[in-house]
């Protein structure tokens, strides 16, 4: 088993992400499988290789320290699920 | 206008749209009049649409033509588009086809937006794609499925279906998709349409919603070669808002619009042609694409991309990985989906994603978390951004040899509708030919270029060297010029 | 057995920038809820993060100052966590090629030098606020800090007392000051504290277990929570017991800190680099030019005020204590030049009327060239310094220099001999008993025949010839 049902939800945990009973089986199974098969990777002799997470090769794209473009309040909060006096509400944080 | 004619206003080109504007044969209003009509008609069927900005499009059809009166006309005046749902358009739905997103109405527009409001186009509506792009058949929409004009029993393609579809059927002019591992080029060629996928940098970012930040760029998916040059010349271009987005000019596209192949190095690169599952079809398209390209002047050479075989690998970390940092944004607080009545924080945020992300985002999602996480970094991310360096040389070898590399767009013709749903890892495979482009961060370009014996359409996939989209239109343009597969059309 | 402290401490100052790190918002604290927001630092989908030039610079400064090692290549990279106040998901920081490390600070503690190694400086984005409702179970959240540029601090665990984590703080808050890249600010929150702190047997090299506290919202507050901290530490190991390894809240109002380890889940963070920000290259030129623009620092003050103004090393140090409290003086200085006398009636008067009034340097009621002029006139012996102290208080109030006040309220001071000794006459006639008593041996009466002089002169007679002039008449 390339990975198990704890580690799945463990994971699942942490992208606060809920696998309900049923699927976790097939979700696990489908994620081993995948998982199982990006295994090919360890074949390739990658020493001394520096990883690329850019697929340009710049450097230093900056802007100068002057204000613009804010937003109106209403503008911010036009999409909120839950606003209260200019602000987002949020329900409380469990236990604090 | 003939009452023929006009019936067909639909079926122009972008070209010969511009050409009828400017000599006031027709009035944008009327163009987009007939568009909107027919999709009315027919998007039923095909379900290409996810919105459509009916009124909209009409004021700024008005104001096209307002334009065109004072002399003002460009390439991309009056022309309606169809817009990917990925693309922020301001005070106007992006759903990214998710319930996540289904309420959200972005206040800004995307850089590339600007720029077609900027230059006069009329933006029709939001189109279909598989949710947040992840997926190559637009099943994974939150919302609907599309379907393949040619044959709407089958798949357009994805991430990018509900555009190529409504290029396909004539429902807009042209259209902006996006591009992260084939996302506009695989349906371009499941739909017989053209579809750039440009170099990384080339076209801004900027209210592209985010994949795979890495991966993804903006491109056109249009009826011809030249409609593409004339997209590419208005979307390109550097933009501060986007720090990877490149300071480089931005050639006339059209100036590459022209005959002659004499010369042209093409690579053929060898382990694209050996994989496991390429359709016979295909394979005997390409073959006879390959000898057109002879006949006009071309040149093969072999060339070698040894690491395609982990493409699928790499592309299949890398892009979950910086996806499931991108999509942590979407927890409900300040827009988007939030589930209802929530006991606490911790339920509300794992209720409203666990409701609102379809199974494919959720799967992508814990793959790329686990990747990134302790313990696993470097086994996953570490590894597979290495192997990207060595693909990127990969290519950087090739083109000492050859101009263009030339290659299948996807193994087969699309699938049927529910064929592949059960098996992700099926479905990754079939990735193989167009994610290397997006990890090298090189430009391709799909054009149709034949059809299978049951109908269905067959791309062929051009590669280039970093910048060098001019190479693609131009090699495109020529093989489009000799076949004219661009012509035939869906029967709908 | 012996146990030593061994304290590392974790900074982060705001920079005061215009407009954020990443996006052109602005940074100005104290406007209404989420008015200084924008599309990116609300995180909405599509935005895409760009780089604020002069966060780079500030951040270069504060190496250079520290004399840390700066990156020539340094990434940002994504922290991933999920709150409320972080819109995106992710923090955008740097992990593994931070912009600088390697440097130090001196402090001194008890005339003893000594030496705080700083780990790194990397560059951040804040969070944003969030509100607690005190009756409902809900949370407001206020986006306008989110995206304010922050430097985080980190130093060598080099600190072993409560007293050494004060001076390096106060030391961090003075150079930032200097600087002009961060006003500081403990209790505005533009300058935050977390503590690291562990035990272990003196003479041992091993570290112990270590704990982190937070909440420390004052240098006092950071002092007595490592205090109670050591002392709690201590005691366990005493006992022969483990200290656990968890975070712990300092509480002020009961003194004592404590455990988060309930709330508080295993982060992991999942650092990668941010694919949508390019790599930093830093060259040689930047950082000389960042170098050579560098103004004088908070030591290198002190060292000039010693051996340019003679002045000794606790003084030299109060006064370069802050930047704007430095240059008060020197202003005062270049107009009355002598140091010593401006030292303390800076250190002294001024500042124990702005401690009184709650003011700081910069508001000042008594300017420099007003104090300056001040002095003048004591100098000149037109002012007693008795008087002077009383005109001070008058310019305080009044906002009038030193002159104006003398000649409309005529305190000039009266030295005319001739005129104190018709004075002193006068006194001495007008008290015979007490004369006697003074001849008699009673030498403290002179206290009284001055103050008798002082009140008929209303305290303008120069002290100095006053006393003279009692002496010769009253002999002895």
């Amino acid at each position: 088993m390339k990975i198990t049902k704890n580690e799945i939800i463990h994971v699942a945990n942490l992208a606060r992400l809920e696998i309900d009973e049923a699927s976790l089986d097939k979700v696990t199974e489908q994620i081993g499988r995948i998982l199982e098969y990006v295994d090919t990777l360890n074949q390739v002799d990658t020493k001394n290789i520096q990883g690329t997470s850019h697929a340009i090769t710049l450097t230093n794209a900056f802007r100068e320290d002057i204000i613009k473009d804010h937003l109106t309040n209403n503008q911010a909060l036009s999409n909120a699920p839950e606003k209260e006096n200019g602000a987002f509400v949020v329900p409380k944080i469990v236990g604090r | 206008m003939k009452r023929e004619t006009k019936m067909k206003l639909y079926a122009l080109t972008i070209h010969e749209a511009h050409d009828l504007l400017k000599s006031r044969q027709i009035s944008s209003t009327e163009l987009t009049r007939a568009v909107l009509d027919h999709i009315e008609k027919i998007d039923d069927k095909i379900g290409a649409y996810l919105s459509v900005f009916e009124e909209n499009a009409m004021i700024q059809a008005r104001e096209a033509d307002h334009m065109i009166a004072r002399n003002e006309i460009q390439p991309l005046t009056g022309i309606p588009l169809s817009i990917k749902d990925l693309i922020c358009t301001k005070g106007l739905p992006t759903t990214c086809a998710s319930k996540i997103l289904e309420n959200f109405i972005p206040p800004y527009d995307a850089t590339v937006m600007s720029k077609l409001k900027n230059a006069g186009a009329v933006t029709l509506g939001k189109v279909n794609m598989d949710e947040f792009a992840m997926g190559s058949s637009t099943e994974n929409s939150g919302m609907h499925i599309t379907r393949n004009p040619w044959d709407i029993t089958r798949i357009p393609g994805g991430s990018s279906g509900g555009s190529a579809a409504s290029v396909a059927a004539d429902m807009c002019i042209g259209s902006l998709g996006s591009d992260t591992g084939g996302s506009i080029r695989q349906p371009a060629s499941h739909c017989s349409v053209v579809g750039m996928k440009p170099t990384y940098g080339r076209v801004s970012r900027y209210g592209l919603v985010a994949f795979a930040s890495s991966l993804d760029q903006i491109g056109p998916l249009t009826k011809d070669v030249t409609d593409c040059a004339l997209l590419m010349n208005v979307i390109s271009g550097y933009d501060p808002h986007d720090s990877t987005s490149v300071p480089k000019d931005v050639p006339d596209f059209r100036r590459s619009l022209e005959k002659g192949l004499k010369g042209l190095k093409i690579g053929l690169p060898k382990e694209y042609y050996m994989t496991e599952g390429l359709d016979p079809d295909v394979s005997a398209t390409i073959d006879n694409a390959a000898n057109t390209m002879k006949d006009l002047g071309a040149e093969f050479v072999e060339v070698s991309l040894p690491h395609t075989k982990y493409a699928v690998a790499v592309y299949y970390v890398i892009a979950p990985c910086e996806a499931s940092s991108n999509l942590a944004r979407y927890d409900g607080v300040r827009y988007g989906f939030r589930d209802k009545d929530p006991k606490d924080l911790m339920q509300m945020y794992r209720s409203t994603k666990s409701k609102g992300f379809g199974p494919e985002v959720q799967r992508r999602i814990i793959i790329g978390t686990y990747a990134l996480s302790a313990g696993y970094y470097d086994a996953y991310y570490g590894k597979a951004s290495q192997v990207r360096t060595l693909m990127i040389e990969d290519f950087k070898n090739a083109f000492q040899k050859c101009d263009v590399l030339l290659s299948p767009v996807t193994p087969s013709p699309a699938f049927k509708i529910g064929e592949k749903t059960d098996d992700p890892l099926n479905m990754y495979l079939s990735d193989i030919f167009t994610l290397s482009a997006n990890l090298a961060g090189v430009p391709g370009i799909s054009i149709p270029c034949g059809f299978s014996k049951n109908n269905l359409p067959i791309g062929l996939q051009l590669m280039g060297s970093h910048f060098n989209e001019e190479m693609l239109i131009k090699v495109a343009y020529n093989f489009e010029q000799a076949t004219m597969f661009h012509k035939k059309k869906p029967s709908l | 057995m012996e146990f030593e402290p061994v304290i590392g401490l974790e900074v982060h100052a705001q920079l005061k920038t215009q407009s954020k790190i990443f996006c052109s918002c602005s940074t100005a604290f104290g406007a209404p809820p989420n008015t200084h927001v924008c599309p990116v630092c609300l995180g909405m989908p599509g935005v895409l993060p760009v780089l604020n030039k002069k966060v780079v610079e500030y951040a270069l400064r504060m190496a250079v100052a520290t004399g840390c090692q700066v990156a020539e290549i340094s990434r940002f990279a994504r922290k991933n966590y999920f709150y409320p106040d972080l819109p995106k998901g992710y923090q955008i920081s740097q992990y593994e090629l931070p912009i600088a490390a390697f440097g130090e600070v001196e402090i001194e503690v008890n005339g003893t030098a000594i030496k705080i190694g700083i780990t790194r400086i990397h560059m951040e984005e804040d969070a944003g606020k969030l509100n607690h409702d005190p009756h409902r179970p809900m949370s407001h959240v206020d986006l306008n800090r989110t995206g304010v540029p922050l430097i985080e601090i980190v130093s060598e665990p080099d600190i072993r007392s409560p007293e050494e984590a004060g001076a390096y703080l106060k030391k961090l808050r003075s150079i930032l000051r200097y600087l002009e890249i961060c006003d500081g600010n403990m209790e505005e929150g533009s300058f935050r504290c977390d503590a690291n702190i562990s035990l272990r047997p003196k003479g041992d090299e091993k570290f112990g277990t270590r704990t982190e506290l937070k909440n420390l919202n004052s240098f006092k507050h950071v002092e007595k929570a490592i205090h109670y901290e050591i002392r709690r530490q201590q005691a366990i190991l005493e006992e022969g017991g483990q200290v656990i390894q968890e975070t712990r809240l300092w509480n002020p109002d009961s003194q004592k800190t404590y455990s988060m380890r309930d709330k508080e889940e295993a982060h992991d963070y999942r650092y990668f680099p941010d694919p949508d920000l390019l790599p930093l290259v830093i060259d040689k030129a930047w950082i000389d030019q960042v170098r050579n623009d560098l103004p004088e620092l908070p030591d290198e003050k002190t060292d000039r005020f010693i051996h340019q103004y003679s002045l000794p090393e606790q003084d030299a140090e109060r006064l370069t204590s802050s930047k704007e409290l430095a240059d008060y003086f020197e202003a005062c200085v270049t107009i009355f030049s002598e140091p010593k006398a401006v030292c303390n009636w800076i250190t002294g008067i001024l500042l124990g009327l702005l401690n009184a009034q709650g003011k700081t340097i910069e508001e000042s009621p008594v300017t420099a060239e007003n104090l300056a002029g001040l002095l003048k006139l004591v100098s000149e012996d037109v002012l007693s310094a008795k008087i002077a102290k009383a005109v001070f208080d008058e310019m305080a109030e009044t906002g009038k220099s030193a002159r104006q006040i003398v000649d409309e309220k005529g305190l000039v001071q009266v030295t005319d001999s001739s005129a104190i000794e018709a004075v002193v006459q006068k006194v001495i006639d007008a008290s015979p008993d007490e004369v006697v008593a003074y001849k008699g041996g009673k030498r403290k009466l002179i206290g009284f025949f001055v103050g008798q002089v002082m009140k008929e002169t209303s305290g303008k007679a120069n002290p100095g010839i006053v006393n003279k002039i009692l002496q010769d008449k009253l002999g002895g």
